[in-house]
């Protein structure tokens, strides 16, 4: 094993929390990031550290670049440094674009996109030095895919896709990989209320589970995935085929 | 602590630097990236070295205009004051 830890931004629940434990399972110490849900956070590492694995609990608020250079500058000096980074913090505001204010416009793309780039910039260049490194970008099916009410969320995911592939390339010989993680719909706090009527046009006629995304950021983390890089894996149900 | 940046070490380091980075042939404070076949990303973890050794943080718009070792060392050197 590899010394170094794991990243998962807003990890205190969803499919944060499923990708934070499933990357401690795989071995990661686990550097579980929250913004303000402490208890989540701890109920994550508790899990982890029962299941035998090693994990840290952290708050920090990814949209403020002064809160990520710290989180960076404590993990490196009392954890791990960062060798596996999930970009999975993120909101949505919906609403339809003539009614969307710049307020909820700016704060999705600084929340899902933004703070992506910083924690990603801020992590290559250990990762570059260790030639070995993993980023993980949570985008959607939304963003390549339309959806009416959320066109600052489908923004931000599609720019995280196009942000994936060019520093993929940028990066790929030196060891380090660059993915996304494509979920379609899949149950969490994050989505309550979008199910309504969506099953039908599922293929697999239900929603996905958080587990069944971090399977895929833990394949994607790992030694065998060291090939497979500026891409998206789609995870959906089939909603997208 | 970030070591004292001296015209010496500093060249010390980025010469280290550049030979770890598979830098081709003999490194001098006159020779070019280009001769060295340094490309951008060596760069950019060049960059980082001399972060981690002297504190002294080197972005986009310093690097961009950089031809030879010697402008690297010049640049540090003269950060670190």
């Amino acid at each position: 094993m590899r010394e170094g830890c794991a990243l998962v931004t807003g990890s205190a629940r969803g499919i944060g929390a499923a990708s934070a434990t499933a990357l401690a399972a795989e071995g990661w110490p686990v550097a579980v990031n929250y913004r303000s849900d402490a208890d989540g956070a701890e109920a994550v590492a508790e899990t982890i550290r029962e299941a035998g694995g090693r994990a840290e609990t952290i708050q920090a608020d990814v949209r403020d670049p002064a809160a990520i250079a710290e989180l960076f500058k404590d993990l490196e000096e009392r954890f791990a440094p960062v060798l596996v980074v999930v970009n999975n913090a993120g909101i949505r505001a919906d609403g339809l674009a003539p009614q969307l204010g710049d307020d909820e416009w700016e704060r999705v793309l600084e929340t899902n996109l933004s703070a992506a780039f910083r924690v990603t910039r801020r992590a290559l260049k250990p990762m570059i030095r260790a030639r070995f490194g993993r980023v993980i970008n949570i985008a959607s099916v939304v963003g390549p895919r339309a959806n009416a009410g959320q066109a600052n969320y489908a923004a931000s995911k599609a720019g995280l896709i196009g942000f994936t592939k060019t520093v993929a390339v940028e990066v790929a010989r030196r060891g380090v990989t660059v993915n996304a993680v494509a979920p379609g719909y899949v149950e969490t706090q994050l989505t309550d209320g979008v199910g309504n009527g969506l099953l039908e046009a599922i293929p697999a006629r239900r929603a996905g589970t958080a587990d069944e995304i971090a399977t895929c950021v833990r394949f994607l983390a790992s030694e065998d995935a060291s090939y497979v890089t500026g891409t998206t894996l789609t995870v959906d149900g089939g909603l997208s085929a | 602590m970030p070591a004292q940046a001296t015209t010496e070490s500093v060249e010390q380091v980025i010469f280290d630097g550049l030979k770890e980075l598979g830098a081709e042939g003999e490194v001098a404070r006159s020779s070019t990236f280009e001769e060295l076949d340094v490309d951008s990303l060596d760069l950019v973890e060049l960059a980082q070295i001399i972060e981690d050794e002297f504190g002294v943080s080197l972005q986009g718009e310093d690097v961009k205009d950089l031809r030879t070792v010697g402008d690297v060392i010049d640049l540090v050197v003269a950060r670190s004051q």
